[in-house]
């Protein structure tokens, strides 16, 4: 499997400050990994040490949050008093036994394991993030999908007195995005709770958000509180505020550009004025994993 | 008093270049340092062209001609920053990749308007002296509402590259059909 050296493009210093951060996070951290086996078994020459994690710092302050606001910075500086408690999360639709789990629930149902995921943003930009989490699979077998189940819709919250973004017709309120039910039901599709060992900010979408890593940042949908199982392709937002530009997959792929801009390159988050692009992979590096979802499909027809 | 006027006002206009050379030197440009650099010389190319069309429709509303005394200083510095804005894209961001930078060019519609307005601001330039001026008579004008289209162009590229026209690109855009908009009124009232 295609590994990302960031080593190999990241300044030293930086390099090192990571190793530091490993040394610091501790053993706790080092166990939970084992967990995710994906990332540590997979390919022995790989260890985490070879992924460079973005900074906290921009991995905080740097984020595309529409319900915030069109600016990078408007989500840190506005989400601060943004209430996620109490906080409930709605799983139904095609489902044997739908049910309404709080986030305190739900983090206790299903233990966390911490995950390093390069995100990779239609924008044209990279981070690589340890995200806390589980797979989306375990909270969707709980309430066992009918065989009607052919997609997964997720709604995020409505709430404009809280996020002034939705005060203004940017997309169509609340955010929706929507995944296959193989690609929901997929190990590397995780429920996100948290990053680099604490609590989700909330400019990164808490309490709840999904992380799919072979998909253009904006599937991963924030502040979730309605999984719906449903039969037929359900619409994104962004879909529906421009359908030419984003289709229902929105795999990561160098080689279907989006309309106006190329995908061929990325820019990786932090690494300053210096570093050149780097080459975008397809699937954003998980081909391995994911490449088998889509056998036989044309995607640049399903794009 | 108005050459005071003339030398602000080229003082204020450097302000936004030194401030990204601070930038630069002092490591100030955040997470993705080359958009940033991108995105300040952009915006400030839009700001120069709302400004230089600004000039006209101030002197008609105020009776003071030094407004337009100032224009081509300004409009000058439209292309200073349309050339940053220009090099940092070639030389910072795609690092003379001239095979990527074609094909973007020719492919994605927002780095072809946005190009071409940068090629039309060239013969504005050129023609920008009193000497042409003079020589080129009646057609200097007509040469110089070029900026017009450029300025049409350049909110387009911004349009075009932003995933949502919500908010930036909407304002620059309806400040510059709002400053078009009143020359169409003078027409008819003149």
């Amino acid at each position: 499997m295609k590994r990302f050296k960031y080593s190999e493009i990241t300044p030293e210093k930086i390099y090192k400050n990571r190793r530091i951060f490993i040394k610091n996070l501790g053993l706790a951290a080092g166990s939970m990994l084992v967990g995710s086996n994906l990332f540590t078994s997979a390919d022995a020459s790989t260890s985490k040490d070879e992924l460079e994690l973005t900074d906290y710092r921009y991995v905080t302050t740097y984020n595309n949050y529409y319900e915030f606001g069109t600016g990078k910075s408007d989500p840190v500086e506005r989400s601060q008093k943004f209430k996620t408690n109490p906080w409930n999360i709605v799983i139904d639709g095609e489902v044997e036994t739908p049910i309404t789990l709080s986030i305190e629930e739900i983090t206790e149902m299903f233990p966390s394991e911490e995950r390093i995921y390069k995100l990779r943003c239609v924008e044209g930009w990279s981070m690589v993030i340890p995200w806390q989490g589980f797979p989306l699979n375990k909270i969707l077998k709980k309430v066992s999908p009918t065989n009607k189940a052919k997609f997964v819709k997720f709604i995020s919250v409505l709430d404009p007195e809280q996020m002034i973004g939705q005060r203004f017709p940017i997309l169509d309120w609340p955010y929706k995005e929507g995944l296959r039910i193989d690609e929901a039901m997929h190990d590397l599709t995780i429920l996100v709770t948290g990053l680099y060992g604490k609590k989700l900010p909330n400019q990164n979408g808490s309490p709840l958000r999904l992380m799919v890593p072979w998909k253009y940042g904006f599937k991963s949908s924030k502040a979730i509180v309605n999984i719906k199982l449903v039969e037929k392709m359900p619409t994104s937002s962004w879909m529906k505020a421009s359908p030419k530009e984003y289709g229902f997959y929105s795999n990561v792929n160098p080689k279907v550009d989006h309309p106006r801009w190329s995908q061929a390159t990325e820019r990786v988050i932090g690494g300053g004025i210096i570093s050149p692009r780097i080459p975008t992979t397809m699937f954003n590096g998980y081909g391995d994993e994911v490449a088998g979802l889509y056998s036989g499909m044309d995607l640049k027809k399903y794009f | 008093m108005r050459s005071y006027f003339k030398s602000s006002v080229f003082i204020l206009s450097t302000i936004p270049f030194l401030l990204i050379i601070y930038k630069i030197l002092f490591n100030k440009l955040g997470p993705e340092p080359v958009k940033e650099i991108t995105h300040f010389t952009g915006e400030w190319t839009l700001v120069f062209i709302c400004l230089t069309l600004a000039m006209s429709p101030l002197k008609r509303f105020t009776n003071f001609t030094f407004w337009v005394k100032v224009r081509r200083m300004l409009g000058l510095f439209v292309f200073f920053y349309a050339t940053l804005h220009l090099l940092t894209y070639i030389v910072i961001d795609y690092r003379f990749d001239w095979q990527q930078i074609t094909d973007d060019v020719v492919k994605k519609k927002y780095i072809f308007i946005g190009f071409a307005a940068w090629v039309l601001l060239i013969p504005l330039v050129i023609t920008s002296s009193q000497k042409m001026i003079i020589a080129l008579k009646h057609n200097w004008k007509k040469l110089h509402r070029l900026i017009y289209v450029i300025a049409i162009f350049g909110s387009l590229h911004y349009i075009w590259l932003s995933k949502t026209i919500f908010f930036k690109p909407l304002i620059y855009s309806l400040v510059i059909i709002f400053l078009l908009l009143l020359r169409i009124r003078f027409k008819k009232t003149t």
